[in-house]
């Protein structure tokens, strides 16, 4: 087992920021090219006239679930020192909602904002204050919203271990219903107007 | 293709660009242990203003003072070299198909003046709940489903089944 190679020592860890340039740059690289720089072609997934942002966010979450899963398998990495994003559930589910209406005024997410900004959509640059504002209002309000921010903490949780299947059976069943989504997607597009933008 | 690589409006197909995004979070994994962000590299700037014009302040807020330490100065963390590279990463991919321009871009229903009002609320809002979930569509979202987090997959279904509702409110500001 070799992998991950910072924490396990294979590459010393005074290269981590040069990764972290070199991978944002595939990251910035992949949803611009995939059109998430365009805060309409990212609202059409909820008109239904473009569903590039489900088409291009599950193939990435299901390429890279299946990759770990594989390299674990064959024995290459150790899936217990991989980082879990930790289950808060009050505060996941209500982060998400509060995140879901500035996604539909805005646009725009942090990451695609990036990208926005990046080519020089001046929509995406005034989305970015608004968020170093919201994060100033966050940790200035914080006492307020300390109770929630704290609450159900389940620790890094596995939604396969919820749902009492293993790992690699839920990657299964979150493909085949990526597909399902993607058919029905590309069907969903024929059917609606075409907005142009 | 080669007159919409003219206009701008060429595109890669969306499961290659997918499948791009998704090898660059697995590799991300296999080098660093961690996945990928954005909201993150905000909240480190934040941090760093106020702890710049104010350290009696960051210090004696709880929140502020979670993310300083003497040894980890908070500019200095990964996400924000991350962002470095999206910068960089999407201006080139905005250069090579052409879509490098300054504009404001809005449905025609609307003025320029009120889709810079609802990007500048849409943004603060996403800066208040991603502090909230930890996280927000890159760093809790997609990271979080790559390694099966519950959490993940909660806040996913959150986030894009409230837009869901949401964008449809505010139907006009898009078509």
């Amino acid at each position: 087992m070799v992998a991950p190679l910072i924490p396990m020592g294979v590459i010393p860890e005074s290269w981590n920021n040069v990764f972290a340039v070199i991978l944002g740059f595939g990251f910035g690289f992949a949803l611009e090219s995939a059109g998430f720089s365009s805060s309409r072609k990212i609202i059409g997934t909820f008109f239904g006239y473009d569903f590039v942002v489900l088409k291009v966010f599950f193939t990435a979450a299901i390429t890279a679930m299946i990759g770990l899963l594989y390299l674990s398998y064959i024995g290459w990495l150790d899936y217990s020192l991989l980082y879990i994003h930790p289950t808060f559930l009050a505060s996941a589910i209500i982060g998400g909602i509060v995140m879901g209406i500035g996604f539909s005024m805005g646009g725009y997410c942090p990451g695609t904002s990036f990208c926005g900004m990046a080519i020089g959509k001046i929509d995406a640059m005034i989305f970015m204050v608004g968020m170093v504002i919201g994060v100033f209002i966050f940790s200035e309000a914080f006492p307020l919203f300390e109770k929630l921010y704290n609450s159900g903490n389940l620790g890094g949780k596995l939604v396969s271990d919820s749902l009492g299947v293993s790992k690699s059976l839920f990657a299964f069943l979150l493909t085949v219903v990526a597909i399902g989504m993607f058919y029905g997607a590309t069907w969903v597009e024929k059917k609606v107007r075409k907005v142009e933008y | 293709m080669e007159k919409n690589k003219k206009s701008g409006t060429f595109y890669l197909n969306p499961y290659l660009s997918g499948f791009i995004f998704g090898m660059v979070l697995l590799i991300t994994f296999v080098i660093t242990g961690r996945g990928m962000g954005a909201s993150g590299a905000v909240k480190s700037t934040v941090v760093e203003a106020v702890n710049t014009v104010a350290p009696g302040h960051a210090e004696k807020s709880v929140y502020y003072s979670k993310f300083i330490s003497d040894d980890a100065h908070p500019m200095n963390t990964w996400l924000v070299f991350e962002v470095i590279g999206i910068l960089a990463g999407a201006f080139f991919s905005g250069l090579i198909f052409n879509r490098l321009k300054f504009k404001v871009e809005h449905s025609p229903k609307i003025t320029s003046r009120r889709r810079l009002i609802f990007a500048l609320l849409g943004g603060a809002l996403f800066g208040i709940g991603s502090q909230l979930a930890k996280g927000c569509t890159s760093g809790a979202a997609l990271s979080g489903m790559a390694v099966l987090s519950l959490g993940g997959f909660i806040t996913m279904m959150a986030i894009f089944g409230t837009a869901f509702i949401f964008a449809w409110i505010f139907k006009k500001n898009w078509i």
